[in-house]
């Protein structure tokens, strides 16, 4: 399937797309390569080695032929698992086997918190992973079986829908909410929005029909509305079940949007770990041209013309911020912009967008339908409607869950089996870490907000290890465009790593909230604001967690000192007094 | 009252940050009628002697840098890391991309225009750490002072202010992180 067919006009080539076929082809990126794509898609050779070095799905050296990589997150990881393939392979994580046959290594979080462990291997996704496949997953590798070859139901992807409301509870037919809102003008449309009260499902929460008003006011020509399926929120899969059961209804969201604001050009930016979703979005999106509901005078509207391409992402976290999210889609680095100006006046190539997550999409095209009094009956006066929630972790029954915004958190573990948690991570590593004393306040805006993300810890869980999980998961996915986060993201995990192993002291733990909140403080975007949350939260909520691994001492160093010399005592052929350190 | 006293010393760093404290000029005048300085290139005294403060630039690139550090901690009550290189590594530490030995080979065995191959072996040299670290990686560090260099007013700011009695605190013009 040639995945750039459906990009805009004038044979344009997505960047990300053509060094994924690259990847594809080469195991890497060759360096040969390189100067011959930049000139033909007329980029400095220079945009074109960062996007390489930025995106964590490129290489500059080849992997296997089979390259695996094993999600690390809390609730779809087993890095257990990971180095028990590492051994009946003989591979090391991350080094390729001199064979070239087969590399290993860890990945962030896939998408698949309900169905864990899971992995991708060479794009694909494995879920329901067991210790006891591994062998013959082996096999298969060392026999270089292709994957087509594999058995169907190690790829299978579930969707676990296990409470369904308002927008799961489907009674819509394609192009119902475009074919009303049509019928009702666009001015409409918007008092429609503006009655219901939706604000952004990605977790900010800004209101969706001021959003599209702002837009629609500023002067342009041209105007974009994009679909932000970015998820990569650890812990977040709720937008891969909406793409897999009702992507007809995000278009449509989108195709609605574009009316509102008088947009001809939509883009899905999809994570790089959904990319299995492809071949049926598109196969929609197709299906949607036929039709009417896409292209041309939709629905016999004349200049009502709209089109969507798809852009896949390439293992960037920070590409779900919207801003580094267009960088992105302008074939760029995902470094997140100066706001304002925002992208309602200033968004893809400069002109106004709208970038709504999947989920407001999707309720969007209810609301065009039902009307805006409809969706604002449900839940609470701040944040009406209902919450998609991806529930993972030490429960019963992960998987997805619609429940209208103001349910009580020990409501929604009743419902999934997870009442014996000693602690929830809401809304992610960058959202908050609730424990049980909190466990009656609210999934709401004015209390809990989530972009939907719901991580349960049992009464076994290592609190610090979950933490400290989070903690090494922000500092990869930094950006390194501002000195607080890219310094402060890795200084922040060398002191969870330090305390965890049991050398840290009271001063560290200090030393860490400290710097914690000069990195919430300092950086630049939400990444970096946010990076310091989970480790900020476990120190006020379980201070003990950290007081028991502290070292009774006033300091302790960071590294064993006397080890440091040791590759100099050998080449100097020393072992005199000089030559060690207590 | 007698005088406050002042350590400085430069470990793995370039003495560009005792360059900018020199750039306090004509105010070190004022300044010297309320400290003395102990061991620190601007006197030649080689140990250190009980301080109040140690200033303390360059990070921790080789054993005698770990010595230096521990009896500048022991010795001063106060101890600030001066610059990037003492609060991160800075331009020393980019040889941590690379194995020590590494670095040493290259220098020593296979470097262009080497003479007598050979890894210098003298126990007189300090041997190299694996890796180069920020001061606070071995011993506890009271405050630090960005930059590289850190302006000649921050210098004044943070003695001004620790002379004062007072929490030091830079505004953030004198704050330069890179």
């Amino acid at each position: 399937m040639n995945i750039a067919s459906s990009l805009p006009s004038g044979g344009d080539i997505h960047l990300l797309h053509r060094l994924r076929a690259l990847q594809d082809r080469h195991q890497h990126i060759p360096p040969q390569t390189i100067a011959p794509l930049a000139s033909e898609l007329g980029l400095p050779v220079s945009q074109v080695e960062a996007v390489i070095d930025f995106y964590s799905f490129f290489h500059r050296s080849p992997r296997g032929h089979f390259d695996i990589l094993f999600s690390n997150c809390t609730s779809c990881g087993d890095l257990v698992l990971m180095q028990q393939l590492c051994d009946l392979l003989g591979v090391v994580p991350g080094v390729t086997r001199a064979d070239g046959l087969v590399s290993v290594d860890q990945t962030s979080c896939v998408g698949m918190c309900d169905q864990g462990a899971a992995a991708l291997i060479n794009g694909r996704t494995l879920t329901c992973l067991s210790a006891q496949q591994l062998p013959a997953l082996a096999a298969l590798i060392h026999a270089g079986t292709p994957l087509d070859e594999w058995p169907a139901e190690w790829f299978a992807v579930q969707d676990n829908i296990r409470q369904a409301a308002l927008l799961l509870n489907d009674t819509l037919s394609s192009g119902d909410g475009l074919r009303a809102a049509v019928q009702a003008g666009a001015e409409q449309l918007l008092a429609e929005l503006r009655q219901s009260s939706l604000r952004g499902r990605g977790g900010a929460g800004f209101n969706t029909s001021l959003k599209w008003q702002l837009c629609r006011a500023a002067p342009a020509d041209t105007r974009y509305v994009v679909c932000n399926a970015d998820e990569g929120e650890p812990g977040t899969f709720k937008d891969r079940v909406l793409l897999t059961r009702y992507a007809q209804q995000v278009f449509e969201g989108m195709a609605l949007c574009a009316y509102a604001i008088g947009a001809q050009h939509g883009f899905l930016y999809l994570r790089g770990e959904y990319r299995y979703l492809l071949p049926q979005l598109e196969a929609t999106l197709a299906e949607m041209r036929t039709a009417n509901l896409l292209g041309e005078n939709i629905l016999q509207q004349p200049g009502f013309n709209f089109d969507i391409s798809i852009v896949l992402g390439a293992g960037a976290y920070i590409c779900g911020e919207e801003s580094a999210l267009l960088e992105s889609l302008e074939q760029k680095r995902g470094v997140p912009r100066v706001r304002p100006p925002f992208p309602v006046t200033h968004g893809y190539l400069g002109q106004p967008t709208v970038v709504d997550n999947v989920e407001t999409l999707l309720a969007a095209t209810h609301i065009a339908l039902h009307g805006g009094q409809w969706f604002r009956d449900h839940g609470t006066q701040d944040s009406s409607g209902t919450k998609i929630l991806s529930v993972s972790g030490d429960c019963m029954a992960p998987g997805i869950y619609e429940f209208p915004f103001g349910i009580s958190l020990q409501t929604l573990l009743a419902a999934c089996g997870g009442q014996d948690a000693q602690a929830v991570q809401v809304g992610g590593p960058s959202g908050t870490l609730v424990s049980r004393a909190e466990f009656g306040r609210k999934l709401a805006f004015e209390d809990l907000a989530t972009g939907g993300s719901i991580m349960i810890y049992g009464a076994q869980r290592d609190l610090l290890a979950v933490v400290r999980n989070f903690t090494h998961f922000f500092a990869h996915e930094s950006c390194g465009f501002c000195t607080p986060c890219r310094v402060g993201t890795p200084l922040l995990r060398q002191y969870l790593d330090k305390i965890a192993s049991g050398h840290g002291t009271a001063y560290d733990r200090e030393e860490m909230a400290r710097l914690g909140k000069l990195v919430k403080r300092r950086s630049h975007c939400g990444l970096g604001q946010t990076a310091a949350n989970p480790l900020l939260d476990l120190l006020e909520k379980f201070p003990q967690v950290y007081a028991e691994r502290l070292l009774h001492q006033d300091y302790e160093p960071f590294f064993d000192l006397d080890a440091a010399l040791a590759t100099t005592r050998t080449l100097t052929h020393r072992d005199d007094a000089e030559a060690h350190l207590s | 009252m007698s005088k406050i006293r002042i350590a400085t010393t430069s470990l793995a760093g370039c003495f560009g940050c005792h360059m900018s404290f020199l750039d306090m000029d004509e105010r070190l005048v004022g300044l010297l009628e309320h400290v003395e300085f102990n061991r620190s290139p601007l006197t030649d005294i080689k140990h250190c002697g009980p301080c109040d403060i140690g200033l303390v630039e360059g990070g921790l690139c080789n054993a005698e840098n770990v010595h230096v550090l521990r009896e500048f901690r022991q010795q001063c009550k106060i101890l600030i890391a001066v610059g990037a290189c003492a609060i991160n590594g800075g331009v020393p530490a980019m040889r941590n991309h690379y194995e020590v030995q590494e670095c040493l080979e290259e220098a020593f065995l296979h470097g262009v225009g080497v003479d007598n191959p050979m890894i210098p072996s003298d126990p007189e040299l300090p041997l190299l750490l694996s890796k180069v670290h920020p001061l606070h990686e071995v011993v506890r560090v009271d405050y630090y002072l960005p930059g590289c260099p850190p302006p000649g007013d921050a210098f004044f700011t943070i003695l001004s202010d620790l002379l004062a009695g007072k929490e030091p605190s830079l505004p953030k013009a004198m704050l330069h992180y890179d």
